[in-house]
């Protein structure tokens, strides 16, 4: 009787320590960016830092203002989302409601491949293929921009935003669709009145997850954004965004150049944590 | 991508106390710093090991970490494409010209310009000149690419045309790979990267009438070049084995592999 609660008792406490590790990770980065990041906004000054237009962190005058970073981010995540979510949304109720078995697997294997690759490859293919044909199309100098990265943003956040959309369709009671059906409305009718309502928490669940995607991404926007440190004025401006900025110049930073890069992370750390915030909010609603 | 490296670079920094490089152990020696003289270290490393036994590892984490991992103890010799600056030097450390790399301008191959003043390209990065028909190419806007800020090869460049902290950018590459890219696929584009790094598909073009050669790098009468630096701590020694490949590297001897690393050595050791 004691060996057994013995047993029980440790492997308790092995399953609380794998918990913990999870957890410690979490709290580590957490302090890490705090302490880190602080220091560098008490010595720029929080409003210089945030709202300061100008960043130029090697300058003998170096000037660390990060609005034009915090804005490029905004930006490139609500056009990525502006173009990805319906596309996204119009694709998943497709594959979940009308197309045919074979090529629905057919499809969710290819958005599966989608959301395998790494941002790398999608930031090679963006520089080699994308900001040349923005330069030719659109006539502009040079194609590295703002466009460049919604549009490569918008692709890498399609699979997120497909995949939690058909769970969320698929998840809707076949009695709704029945019950809709049944008192005349048509398919499609059904689909947008019935289905896409009842799974809308799901759904939204998927957006919030794709704009995390895409606030959070670097490699491949740090190939096609341009990276100059100008205001996003311009869909063809040369811009870097929150999370460029600090992995573009990390590797050579030194003394408050290197502070500020942490508190550019503390910032990006923020955003997303206010987004899983959003998704923790629609995820509940859901339940409830 | 580059977030994980960044999350592995807080946990390094988080559990340097603990990881560091350590050298106990096996002998050997630790690098860190500059991620343009990988292929030069690379090659002296190799050769020492065959020739003494001496392991030479190498953590390509960029001229600043470098020079930060000596100033922390975390290495023997720091590595850094820049010079150092008073700041850093002032905190005790010393820095050993190992050799020279030549930086090359770049443009596109069917880009008619194939000269340039060094007065002209400072004139181009500071957005003086801003389109190729003003100095005989193509009517067409010049698209200046360069490295991110703090880059080795970028300080090396800008130094080198009187224009540090004033060129205007049109893209902002973290790797000479993609600089050399961008520029063969625009062409309207400049940029510049290490002469050892340059493939046939961009043009490079003479400065002041003088092409980068090894000779006219080595001379000086190249003048975009930027040093490669060896980097210690003024006040404390090396350990045994550092100092025996400080020396390896700064003999005579090994100025061939310097060499065949594709950059110059330096001809006298100075500071």
């Amino acid at each position: 009787m004691k060996k057994k609660q013995f047993m029980e008792n440790s492997i308790h406490g092995i399953f609380f320590m794998m918990g913990f590790i999870a957890v410690a990770c979490v709290l580590l980065i957490t302090v890490y960016l705090i302490i880190s990041g602080i220091p560098a906004i008490g010595k720029i000054g929080i409003f210089e830092f945030l709202l300061g237009r100008e960043w130029a962190s090697t300058a003998a005058d170096a000037k660390f203002g990060i609005l034009p970073f915090i804005l490029s981010s905004i930006y490139g995540t609500l056009g990525a989302i502006a173009i990805g979510v319906p596309i996204g949304f119009m694709c998943a109720v497709y594959l979940s409601k009308m197309a045919p078995a074979g090529v629905k697997r057919a499809m969710q294997l290819a958005v599966s491949v989608l959301a395998g690759i790494p941002s790398v490859v999608y930031g090679l293919v963006g520089m080699l293929v994308l900001v040349p044909a923005v330069r030719t199309i659109f006539g502009v100098p040079d194609g590295a921009g703002l466009f460049a990265s919604i549009i490569v943003l918008a692709i890498m956040i399609l699979p997120t935003i497909i995949k939690m959309s058909i769970t969320a369709l698929d998840a809707v009671p076949k009695e709704y669709e029945d019950a809709s059906l049944a008192l005349g409305a048509a398919p499609v009718e059904t689909y947008f009145r019935v289905s896409v309502p009842a799974a809308k928490s799901g759904i939204a669940a998927g957006v919030v997850l794709g704009v995390g995607r895409a606030i959070g991404e670097s490699m491949a926007v740090m190939m096609v954004a341009g990276n100059g440190a100008n205001m996003p004025d311009s869909l063809f401006q040369s811009v870097r965004f929150l999370t460029t900025a600090v992995a573009g110049e990390m590797s050579y930073a030194s003394g408050l150049q290197r502070e500020a890069l942490f508190s550019i992370a503390l910032v990006l750390f923020v955003f997303i944590m206010i987004i899983n915030g959003v998704l923790n909010y629609f995820l509940k609603r859901e339940k409830v | 991508m580059k977030k994980t490296v960044i999350g592995l670079l807080i946990f390094a920094l988080g559990f340097s106390g603990l990881a560091g490089c350590g050298n106990a152990g096996k002998a050997t020696v630790t690098t860190d710093g500059s991620t343009s003289m990988e292929k030069t270290i690379g090659c002296l490393g190799e050769a020492f090991e065959m020739e003494t036994g001496i392991r030479v590892t190498y953590n390509p984490t960029g001229s600043g970490t470098g020079i930060q991992a000596v100033l922390d103890g975390r290495c023997d010799i720091g590595l850094s494409s820049r010079e150092l600056k008073t700041d850093e030097l002032q905190e005790g450390l010393e820095g050993t010209v190992l050799a020279y790399d030549g930086i090359a301008i770049l443009v596109h191959p069917d880009n008619p310009v194939s000269d340039l003043s060094r007065e002209t390209l400072g004139a181009i990065c500071k957005g003086e000149i801003t389109d190729w028909s003003q100095i005989g190419g193509p009517a067409g806007e010049i698209v200046l690419i360069g490295r991110e800020a703090g880059a080795g090869t970028r300080d090396g460049f800008e130094a080198a045309i009187d224009a540090k902290g004033m060129c205007k950018y049109r893209q902002e590459l973290t790797s000479t790979g993609d600089v050399i890219t961008t520029v063969s696929r625009n062409p309207g584009a400049i940029g510049y990267a290490s002469i050892a790094s340059v493939k046939e598909n961009v043009k490079v073009v003479t400065i002041d009438g003088i092409s980068p050669t090894d000779e006219h790098i080595a001379t000086g009468s190249y003048k975009i070049r930027r040093p490669f630096i060896l980097v210690t701590k003024k006040d404390a020694s090396l350990s045994e084995n550092a100092r025996k490949f400080y020396d390896y590297m700064t003999s005579g001897e090994a100025e061939d592999i310097i060499s065949f690393a594709g950059v110059v050595p330096a001809n006298s050791v100075t500071e």
